[in-house]
C-alpha cells in the first residue's frame, strides 16, 4: 500500500514540532529555516496550515530538471532530489506550481520533501494528528467517516 | 552542547555590537535564561541604579532547551531592574521569537546605555546592527512588526517590540513578540523605551549554533515528556480546550476570585467572562468569541486563545482593524480586566486585551489599576472632572476608555500608566493599592488561598503567580492537596515551588508543563541536552541559588523584610462570602517559618551559612 502525507489544518496549533523534526531529519539541527514543511499562520483568521510537497504523479519538478536529478522512489512514491547530481540551477523551483521545492544556499542544491523513506518525521512529531501518513487511496476516509456519522440512517428510532 | 556559547553585547550609546563568549562557569551554576541573565545583570549594574538610567541594562535571554523539540521549548526572558517595583524584573514570553534568537546563534543579548535616537536591533545570524527607527516611533507593536518585515522583504523575521506604552514609559509596559505574546510584567517594556530601542528583529538560519549533548537520550526523554503532557487532564485537555481560563469558574466557586479591588472574593459575573463562555455562541452574530487554540514554539499543550470579537460591539463598531482574530483573554487578563473592576462584558475584555497586545502593556497591572481607580472614584476621592468621565465599578465604557487612553498616553491615561501604588498614593490612599512591592496581584485572593498570600509577599518581582504557584496544591491538589486555609507545611512547599520554578524558568521551557511534569520528568531532558552532570539535587540547588541571588539584589536595592507584606485589606478585612468566608491572611504565622526554611535571618537576610552553601 502506498501512503500519502495527509494534512488537516483544523487540528494544527502552530507549534512547529513538524518543522523541527524535518530540519533534524535532514540537517541534524532544529533550525526551522531548513525545514521542508512549513506551517503558515493566518493570524487574522485564526488558522494554522502546514504545507509541503504532495508528491505529484506527473511531477513538474521532475519533468523540468535538466540533469535528471529528481527521481521517483517507486516504494513511497516520493520524488527525491539526488544531491550529487543536482547542479542548483533552480529550474525546478520555477516549474513547481506549489513552491514546495526550494534552493538551499548553504549546500548549493535544492531540497524537497522525500517522505523520509516512508517514515515521515513530521507526522511522527505532530502532537495533534494534523499531519498523518495514511493510505494514499483513502486520504478522505477520516472526513467521510465524520460525515457518515452525521447521516441519519434510522429515522424511525428518533 | 545546548548553549550557543555566544553573547551579543550591544552598546546603544555608541551603536556598537560585539560578540563575547558565554561565561560557561556561570552556565554551570545558573543553567540559562532567568538564572544566567540575572547573574550577568547583578554582576554588571548597581542595585540602586534608577531603572530608567542608561546605566540600567536590558537582557534578552534563552535557555538550553529553547529552540529544541522539548515540549514548550521556545521560551525566552527579559531581565532588567524594573521600574514598577525597583526590584529585579524578569519577564518570560513564548511565541516564536526566543527560538529564532537561538537559531541565529545567541544565548543572550545584553543591551546597555541608551541610544541618542530611536533604533531597532536587527540580527541576521551572526550579523547584528542598529537601524534607525525614527519612522517607527509612535507606532504600535502591530504596525512595527508589519513595517520591519516589509522593509526587509522577509516575512520570516521574528519581532519583539514595544508599543506606545513602552515609549511613554508606562510603568507596566510590556515587550510583545509575534503580535500577541508578551514579556508582560514589571515594566520591562518601559526600560526598553527609556533606551530608545523600539524593537529587536531576528532571523536565524544557522544549523551549527548548538547541539544536543546526547541526541538519542534527548529524544527518548522529550518523547516521554510529551506523553505525560498528553495524558494529563490539565495539560492534555483542560488547557487546550479552555486555556488558563479553565480556572475562572473554579476559582470563583472556591471564593478566591478577587472582585472590585479585592473588596470581595466572588464575582457574580464570573461565568460571563469564563473559558466556557468563550466557547458559547453570541446571540448577536451567532459566533463564539473563541476561534481556536494556538501554541507557542514547540508547545504540545497549546493553551493560547485566538479570539474574534463581535464586530457590532460598541467598542469596535467603527474600527475594522479589530474585526479579525487575534490573541484572546487568558485567565489573568480576564480577571484583571473583568472581575477586578466588576466588568462582565467578554467582548470588552477581549478588546482591552487586544489593546494591551497592540500597544504593549500588562493587562494584569492595568486592570487592577482600573479597579483601584474605581474604588477611589466611588469614595469621592477621584472625581469625574479629573478623569473626564464617570468611573463606577462595573462600567464597561469606562474600562474600555481607560485602556484606549493608557495605550495612547493621553488624558487620564497618563496617571493610569503609573500603576495603582502611585495612583492611590497620589490621592492619599496608598492602602487601597492591591500590590506587593508596588506590583499588582494577579487573579487569586491571598486571603482565600493562604499559600498564595505568602507567595505574593515573598516574590522577588513583586506580587506574582508565576514565582511559586501555590494554587497547584491549594486548588488542584498538585503534587498533594493542601487545604486553602491551612498554614502548616506551606512555607516549605512554597520554597520547593519557588526553587523548581526558577529551574524551569532557566531551562527554556514553560512553567505550565509543571501541571503534569515533576522534576523527574524535566531532569532527563536537561541532562540529555546539556553537558555535565545535572542531577535533580543539583538542579534544585541551582533554583535555590537563583532565588537567593535575586533576593540579595533586592536587599542591596533597598528592600527589607517590611516589604514582604500584604495590603491591610488582606490582613484585616475578612472574605465576605463563599467557602473561605471569614478568612484573612495568616502571613504573620507563615513568614517567620518561611525565612527559617530559606536559611535566612529573622530579618529576611540569607545567613552566612546559606550564602556559603549556595555560593552566592
Amino acid at each position: 500500500m502506498q501512503k500519502s502525507l495527509h494534512i488537516d489544518p483544523n487540528k494544527c496549533t502552530g507549534c512547529l514540532q513538524c518543522e523541527m523534526a524535518c530540519a533534524w531529519e535532514n540537517h541534524r539541527s532544529f533550525t526551522i529555516a531548513k525545514s521542508r514543511i512549513k506551517v503558515f499562520t493566518f493570524h487574522k483568521e485564526g488558522r494554522f496550515v502546514p504545507y509541503t510537497c504532495t508528491q505529484c504523479d506527473e511531477a513538474w519538478c521532475m519533468t523540468a530538471c535538466p540533469v535528471d536529478a529528481i527521481r521517483l522512489d517507486p516504494v513511497t512514491g516520493a520524488k527525491i532530489v539526488l544531491e550529487p547530481t543536482c547542479v542548483g540551477c533552480k529550474v525546478c523551483t520555477i516549474a513547481c506550481p506549489f513552491g514546495t521545492i526550494n534552493y538551499v544556499a548553504s549546500t548549493g542544491k535544492v531540497q524537497k520533501c522525500d517522505l523520509c523513506d516512508g517514515e515521515p518525521a513530521c507526522a511522527k512529531a505532530c502532537p495533534t494528528g494534523a499531519i498523518t501518513y495514511v493510505d494514499a487511496d483513502w486520504t478522505g476516509l477520516g472526513k467521510m467517516r465524520q460525515w457518515a456519522g452525521k447521516t441519519d440512517t434510522n429515522p424511525a428510532t428518533v | 552542547m545546548a548553549w550557543t556559547k555566544n553573547v551579543l553585547r550591544v552598546n546603544l550609546e555608541t551603536g556598537t555590537c560585539t560578540t563575547e563568549p558565554l561565561n560557561m562557569q556561570w552556565a554551570q551554576d545558573y543553567l540559562g535564561q532567568r538564572g544566567l541573565a540575572t547573574k550577568y545583570l547583578v554582576s554588571e549594574i548597581d542595585p540602586k541604579v534608577d531603572p530608567f538610567s542608561p546605566k540600567n541594562k536590558l537582557i534578552f535571554v534563552t535557555g538550553p532547551l529553547t529552540g529544541t523539540m522539548a515540549a514548550t521549548g521556545g521560551r525566552y526572558s527579559v531581565v532588567t531592574k524594573g521600574p514598577l517595583t525597583g526590584a529585579i524584573a524578569c519577564s518570560n514570553s513564548g511565541g516564536y521569537f526566543g527560538a529564532e534568537l537561538k537559531f541565529a546563534g545567541w544565548d543572550m543579548v545584553i543591551l546597555e546605555g541608551a541610544s541618542p535616537k530611536p533604533v531597532y536591533l536587527l540580527i541576521n545570524d551572526g550579523k547584528a546592527e542598529l537601524v534607525d527607527a525614527s519612522h517607527l516611533w509612535g507606532k504600535t507593536v502591530w504596525e512595527t512588526e508589519e513595517t520591519i518585515k516589509a522593509q526587509h522583504q522577509d516575512p520570516q523575521i521574528r519581532v519583539a517590540a514595544i508599543g506606545r506604552a513602552g515609549e511613554n514609559r508606562v510603568l507596566y509596559a510590556a515587550i510583545v513578540n509575534d503580535l500577541h505574546r508578551a514579556a508582560g510584567r514589571s515594566g520591562v517594556g518601559a526600560v526598553m523605551g527609556s533606551k530608545n530601542l523600539k524593537a529587536v528583529a531576528v532571523r536565524g538560519t544557522r544549523t551549527d549554533a548548538y547541539q544536543m549533548a546526547n541526541p538519542e537520550a534527548f529524544f527518548a526523554a522529550t518523547e516521554a515528556g510529551k506523553k505525560v503532557l498528553a495524558a494529563n487532564g490539565v495539560t492534555g485537555q483542560g488547557l487546550p480546550t479552555y486555556g488558563t481560563q479553565v480556572l475562572m469558574n473554579v476559582i470563583n466557586e472556591l471564593g478566591a476570585l478577587p472582585t472590585r479591588n479585592h473588596r470581595e472574593v466572588q464575582f457574580e459575573g464570573a461565568h460571563d467572562i469564563s473559558g466556557e463562555a468563550m466557547h458559547e455562541k453570541r446571540p448577536t452574530d451567532g459566533k463564539a468569541n473563541l476561534v481556536t487554540n494556538g501554541a507557542c514554539f514547540g508547545c504540545t499543550i497549546a493553551c493560547g486563545r485566538i479570539s474574534r470579537m463581535d464586530p457590532g460591539h460598541f467598542s469596535v463598531k467603527d474600527k475594522p482593524q479589530y474585526h479579525g482574530a487575534s490573541g484572546g483573554v487568558e485567565y489573568e487578563a480576564a480577571w484583571a480586566l473583568g472581575a477586578a473592576n466588576g466588568v462582565n462584558d467578554l467582548e470588552a475584555l477581549t478588546y482591552a486585551n487586544f489593546l494591551c497586545n497592540e500597544d504593549g502593556f500588562d493587562p494584569i497591572t492595568f486592570g487592577a489599576t482600573v479597579g483601584a481607580a474605581m474604588e477611589l472614584y466611588e469614595m469621592g476621592v477621584l472625581t469625574e472632572q479629573e478623569v473626564g468621565f464617570k468611573l463606577p465599578f462595573g462600567s464597561t465604557e469606562a474600562m474600555v476608555k481607560l485602556a484606549e487612553l493608557t495605550a495612547k498616553g493621553e488624558g487620564f491615561g497618563k496617571v493610569m500608566g503609573l500603576g495603582s501604588k502611585r495612583l492611590c498614593t497620589k490621592y492619599g490612599h496608598p492602602e487601597l493599592s492591591m500590590t506587593v512591592k508596588s506590583q499588582e496581584f494577579p487573579a487569586y485572593d491571598g486571603r482565600s488561598l493562604q499559600g498564595m498570600g505568602l507567595a505574593y509577599a515573598t516574590s522577588n518581582r513583586g506580587a506574582c503567580h508565576l514565582r511559586g504557584y501555590m494554587v497547584s496544591p491549594e486548588v488542584l491538589g498538585i503534587p498533594v492537596k493542601m487545604e486553602p486555609q491551612a498554614t502548616e507545611g506551606k512555607p516549605a512547599m512554597l520554597k520547593a515551588f519557588q526553587d523548581l520554578t526558577a529551574v524551569v524558568d532557566s531551562a527554556g521551557i514553560c512553567l505550565f508543563t509543571t501541571f503534569a511534569w515533576g522534576l523527574a520528568d524535566i531532569q532527563p531532558q536537561i541532562q540529555a541536552a546539556c553537558e555535565g552532570d545535572w542531577s535533580e539535587e543539583r538542579l534544585l540547588l541551582v533554583g535555590e541559588r537563583i532565588w537567593n541571588m535575586e533576593r540579595e539584589f533586592n536587599l542591596a536595592a533597598g528592600f527589607t523584610a517590611k516589604d514582604d507584606s500584604l495590603p491591610p485589606r488582606l490582613m484585616k478585612e475578612p472574605a465576605q462570602t463563599g467557602p473561605q468566608k471569614g478568612a484573612v491572611s495568616k502571613l504573620d504565622v507563615m513568614l517567620p517559618e518561611y525565612y527559617q526554611v530559606r536559611g535566612w535571618t529573622k530579618d529576611g537576610v540569607p545567613t552566612a551559612e546559606t550564602r556559603k552553601r549556595l555560593g552566592v
